[in-house]
């Protein structure tokens, strides 16, 4: 986990899945433990993108909903 | 020691396709599906735009099939590619502007290509023969399988059995004797052995998996293509044929008019793309405006959006014109009389 990095990716505006292929592309990227912090404004990432997670073996670590934008941070998984 | 095997499963969110899954997961077969996005799926995106729908549980059909079959499901952004199989559709379009078979052959072309570059054996997909009327007949399996390149590769665990013993059947990889017979409409066999499974909760979608299907979704496409004098679409489009009520008063210029407020905040999106509407002096939907209208359109199109605001009985109603670069004017207008918006203008 030493070498553990923060990645943001902003998905503000676009509709689901669109948010998911995003999360995913990005995710692809990355090494196990990376985390990432996803920012959309359409709700359905707050289902969605955690679903997604559980399938694919990654860990959501915080969920936060605002008035109009919803923050997922999640850790990838081996 | 046998080797496993493995499918990739074209997952649509439909019980078809995840009863085919599970056929061939529990003949030991390691699975995993895919998924492809058009742009004109029915995932969600009226539910995030309409306000009265935000509180309904959202979720993505085929990530929650993924996940009841525990399985991992990768969703492929085909927008791009997806515009050449709807502009110009080889075998032609259904009752609206659906070009399924075309759709179909390209979805597992491109399922043939994961499976390549991903190492897997074969695909498989949820088709029944005679399910649906244009691409889903004993004529079009055949089509399908070759025009995509799978061949024997592709396997349709819930017809198998009307059909020719394809590649996995043959070498043993899956027993063909275990596979299905489902022919016709008749949901019934589909619903049975959906208990036998124990799902007992799964999505039916009523005329396809897209909006394509839809007669007013269709006309409001082809309004465009008309209009632009080529067919061609870029997402955004897709996107506003979704929301709002279309209003062609004349050849040069479509409104869009918000139906309620979420439609009406997901069109302000959209403010730096097109000419806004809006009446100040009362309450009124935002009203987009695309295509080229002159002076005198701009005070039709201001009567018009008058007309659908709070403001429709009064003599005058202030409307702001803003351009995509911020310039504007009020105009001050007589809303129209619902007589005078021929049904003729509503597309
Ligand atoms: S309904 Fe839409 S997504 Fe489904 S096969 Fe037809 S065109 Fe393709």
């Amino acid at each position: 986990m030493a070498n553990m990095i923060q990645h943001s990716l902003d998905t503000r505006r676009l509709l689901c899945p669109l948010p998911v292929i995003r999360t995913q592309d990005k995710v692809k990227q990355l090494h196990a433990g990376d985390q990432l912090t996803v920012v959309g404004t359409d709700p359905g990432i707050m289902q969605d993108i955690p679903t997604w997670c559980r399938i694919n073996g990654h860990t959501v670590l915080e969920t936060l909903s605002g008035d109009r934008e919803y923050t997922i941070v999640l850790q990838v998984g081996e | 020691m046998t080797i496993q095997r493995k499918a990739v499963a074209l997952i649509s969110g439909g019980l078809d396709s995840m009863l085919a899954a599970k056929v061939i997961m529990d003949q030991g077969v390691h699975v995993e599906g895919i998924n492809f996005y058009t742009g004109f799926c029915v995932e969600g995106h009226t539910h995030a735009i309409k306000k009265r729908d935000q509180e309904k549980q959202k979720r993505n059909n085929s990530l929650w099939v993924a996940e009841q079959l525990g399985i991992k499901l990768h969703i492929v952004d085909v927008i791009e590619e997806y515009k050449n199989v709807l502009i110009n559709p080889k075998y032609g379009y259904g009752a609206n502007m659906n070009p399924c078979l075309d759709c179909k052959v390209f979805m597992v072309t491109k399922a043939k290509q994961w499976m390549e570059e991903n190492a897997f054996d074969f695909i498989i997909t949820g088709e029944v023969i005679g399910q649906r009327p244009m691409s889903q007949r004993k004529a079009t399996m055949p089509i399908i399988s070759q025009q995509s390149g799978a061949d024997e590769l592709l396997l349709r665990p819930l017809c198998a059995k009307y059909l020719p013993p394809t590649l996995p059947e043959r070498e043993g990889w899956v027993d063909r004797e275990a596979l299905h017979d489902f022919t016709g409409r008749s949901r019934k066999p589909q619903i049975e052995l959906a208990a036998q499974f124990g799902f007992d909760e799964y999505a039916q979608p009523a005329g396809g998996c897209c909006f394509l299907t839809d007669e007013s979704y269709s006309k409001k496409l082809v309004d465009l293509w008309q209009s632009r004098g080529t067919k061609d679409y870029e997402l955004d489009d897709v996107m506003l044929l979704k929301v709002g009520r279309h209003i062609r008063p004349k050849a040069n210029f479509k409104m869009i008019v918000a139906r309620e407020d979420g439609e009406g905040r997901f069109m302000e999106g959209y403010k730096k793309m097109f000419i806004t509407l809006d009446c100040t002096s009362h309450g009124g939907p935002l009203t987009l405006l695309d295509g080229s209208p002159d002076a005198e359109d701009l005070y039709l199109a201001a009567q018009i959006v008058a007309r659908y605001g709070q403001g429709r009985d009064a003599e005058q109603v202030s409307v702001s014109v803003t351009l995509p670069d911020g310039t504007q004017e009020i105009l001050q207008v007589k809303p129209l009389a619902a007589a005078d918006i021929p049904p003729t203008w509503l597309i």
